[in-house]
């Protein structure tokens, strides 16, 4: 973004990698794959890089309000020196956070998914998909908590995995019913209280019910908690968990 | 003497609505113990939500078969109340049938028929739904919080519902005046041959014993209520009003908080500066909330509110998975506490006196708090739109803010985020690395 801006220009949209994104081996894959769609329909975008932070989302969900403001005022203090107004994330906490929490607290922004960006792309025209990798397969998408339930995005992810031309089968529980996967508040980050199962095998037997060949995700914690659960049930060599993003990156 | 019924009638009446209305102000208060919050935005869209989701029935309906039931008492509920409106005219007045006199006989007829069709629809539901509770067993009644009092409770209310229903149809049977118009009886026809070797006499005190029994039913009945787990009848329009109008991923920032972080951020601000010599003397606001008094008012309307169906557990992921928590149990808490609160200011003539107790630890644990996703499924399925995850989030936030009490793991991701901007310990430097791997 700094570049962007030495030279004067604004970007087409900001793309926040969010934690995740930026550090975790295998988000990390998720967010290289996106940037590999965004270069394929030429977009103009930045990323803040050595100069975005945690969103503090995790930290008030955890109950710490004041390091989530913290976090909050230092990224609004970088975003509106930068004049941002529009940003993308693979993360639906990030774009929860960014979207809802952020306008409160000074950082008014149009922030949006990726699944509703690469939707956007695609009805646009700037991206098309010409390969058949994904044709016939047995797909099935995990609504990440907080785009679907917490902003009622359904549609759009749905909408990008048509487009592959693969059989799309939902799992008894989906949309507004979806369960967890067991990662959202701070959950990712400890272990679980006392119970007869972890939620993300619950979550994964919802998902193996549906006998599916992918297990689509759209956010970088459902992603491990689904990988993980596909492991517990050992069924790793059968059933591949992948975000929309690499996805469409290799459709 | 010849007036003495409606003497009885009126001082049943208004003993009956007197006490009612005496325990409504007590939850009035009750509630406004709580934090004050405005709702004066979004005016339409909290209309909206009244008369789609509380008059409507429409999140009833994601469970079909129970809600379906439901929408079948409700509707009998409100269209056999005009009833009352009758029975309390006659009663006063020491009329017979107000209704039949200054009304069309057919549209009298009609009224009374469609009223009788109902009563029976709702005998049918409540006996479904006392076999859901007691005989199939439906998973959601049998948690542990709804072991006791609350498993009666719902049983009573059923029981409740049955013999009023059964009276009113016992009422227009045993009334041969009624039965012989014969208009309206849709159903008491088929009831009135079961009294068929009766004198009138003895119908006619049947009739009235049913007619009595009816009204005196249906005032314990409202008074039942404020003890009872079925405000709902009431409370969820008000409640469904009050109701979050915002995403459900928006939650609240602390504006306490803002106003330190502000703080902490000016360059200009000088850390030692004594306060103002004529400046109020503050007192420091509580972070989260440990007790009923740092919840907000909304919040302790929804403890009122709350029915007990447990709609939220169900959906519950930690429930799900067996672990301790249980979005029902945290509104009966809730509601457990506020009462308990409650009570302690009326024996301490209008005061609270610190009872050494609390909504965090004694009534819900830790425990409990920690193991929610925050994935907002209880809020979803809520009928009358209650959010249990906003409550957990405000003891969270005192755990964390005031008592330094996270799990220790949490801990750490806290600190990492403070000191590099991640919740793992990696360089604020290597953040773009990925760019090139």
């Amino acid at each position: 973004m700094a570049e962007y801006m030495a030279e004067g220009k604004q970007p087409e949209i900001l793309f926040w990698v969010g934690s995740a994104g930026s550090y975790d081996d295998r988000a990390k894959k998720i967010t290289k794959a996106f940037v590999k769609i965004l270069n394929k329909a030429n977009v103009d975008f930045a990323v803040l890089g050595t100069e975005e932070s945690n969103t503090g989302d995790v930290a008030k969900r955890a109950g710490n309000e004041f390091l989530f403001q913290m976090q909050a005022v230092m990224n609004i203090e970088v975003l509106n020196g930068y004049g941002i107004k529009r940003i993308v994330t693979c993360d639906p906490h990030s774009f929860n956070c960014l979207k809802n929490e952020y306008p409160g607290l000074g950082g008014n922004y149009d922030v949006i998914h990726h699944t509703q960006y690469i939707k956007e792309l695609m009805s646009a025209g700037r991206l098309t998909l010409d390969g058949n990798t994904y044709k016939g397969k047995r797909i099935t998408f995990h609504d990440p908590c907080y785009l679907g339930r917490a902003n009622s995005v359904y549609e759009a992810p749905r909408d990008v995995l048509k487009k592959t031309n693969a059989t799309l089968v939902e799992m008894k529980r989906h949309k507004s019913t979806a369960l967890c996967c067991g990662a959202g508040g701070a959950q990712m980050f400890k272990d679980a209280e006392p119970g007869n199962k972890e939620i993300n095998v619950l979550r994964t037997e919802d998902a193996l019910e549906t006998q599916p060949e992918i297990i689509a995700t759209g956010c970088p914690y459902c992603n491990t908690m689904m990988t993980d659960g596909v492991k517990f049930k050992e069924k790793e060599s059968e059933i591949s968990v992948m975000d929309i993003a690499e996805l469409i990156a290799n459709a | 003497m010849e007036y003495l019924p409606n003497i009885i009638f009126v001082i049943l009446l208004v003993a009956g609505i007197g006490y009612f209305v005496r325990n409504i102000q007590k939850l009035i208060r009750n509630i406004k113990l709580g934090r004050e919050v405005d709702a004066s935005d979004n005016k339409s869209q909290r209309w909206n939500n009244v008369v789609k989701i509380a008059l409507g029935q429409s999140k009833m309906v994601r469970r079909p078969v129970s809600g379906f039931l439901h929408v079948v008492v409700y509707v009998g509920f409100i269209i056999i109340n005009m009833e009352v409106l009758e029975i309390i005219i006659d009663g006063i007045f020491g009329t017979h049938r107000i209704g039949q006199q200054v009304l069309p006989t057919s549209l009298y007829g009609f009224l009374i028929g469609a009223f009788e069709i109902l009563a029976v629809l709702v005998l049918v539901a409540v006996v479904v739904f006392w076999l859901r509770r007691n005989i199939i067993k439906v998973k959601r009644f049998l948690s542990s919080e709804m072991k006791g009092w609350p498993k009666s409770d719902g049983n009573i209310i059923l029981y409740f519902e049955v013999v009023l229903m059964c009276l009113f149809l016992v009422m227009n049977a045993t009334d041969t005046a009624f039965q012989q118009v014969g208009s309206g009886n849709v159903i008491s026809q088929f009831i009135a041959p079961w009294f068929e070797g009766f004198t009138p006499d003895t119908l006619a005190i049947i009739e009235r014993s049913a007619w009595w029994l009816h009204i005196v039913g249906i005032l314990i009945f409202l008074n039942y209520l404020y003890f009872s787990k079925h405000l709902h009848i009431l409370l969820a329009f008000p409640n469904t009003y009050f109701g979050s109008v915002e995403p459900m991923g928006k939650f609240d920032n602390i504006e306490a908080v803002t106003k330190e972080v502000k703080l902490m951020m000016d360059p200009d601000a000088d850390p030692f500066a004594a306060p103002a010599e004529d400046a109020e003397e503050e007192v420091p606001a509580k972070f989260g909330a440990s007790d009923v008094m740092d919840l907000t008012q909304v919040q302790l309307l929804n403890a009122y509110t709350c029915t007990e169906c447990g709609r939220c557990t169900s959906a519950c992921p930690a429930n799900l998975t067996g672990k301790k928590l249980s979005p029902r149990k945290i509104m009966m808490d809730t509601r457990d506490r506020l009462e308990e609160v409650g009570k302690n200011i009326d024996a301490n003539n209008g005061e609270f006196k610190d009872d050494g107790k609390q909504l965090l630890g004694d009534y819900i644990t830790a425990e409990e708090l920690w193991a929610c996703t925050t994935c907002n499924a209880c809020v979803q399925e809520c009928p009358v739109s209650i959010s249990p995850l906003s409550i957990i989030m405000d003891m969270r936030r005192f755990l964390v803010m005031e008592q330094s009490a996270a799990p220790m793991e949490l801990n750490n991701m806290m600190t990492n985020i403070e000191n590099n901007g991640a919740p793992w310990p990696y360089n604020q430097m290597d953040r773009l690395n990925w760019k090139d791997e």
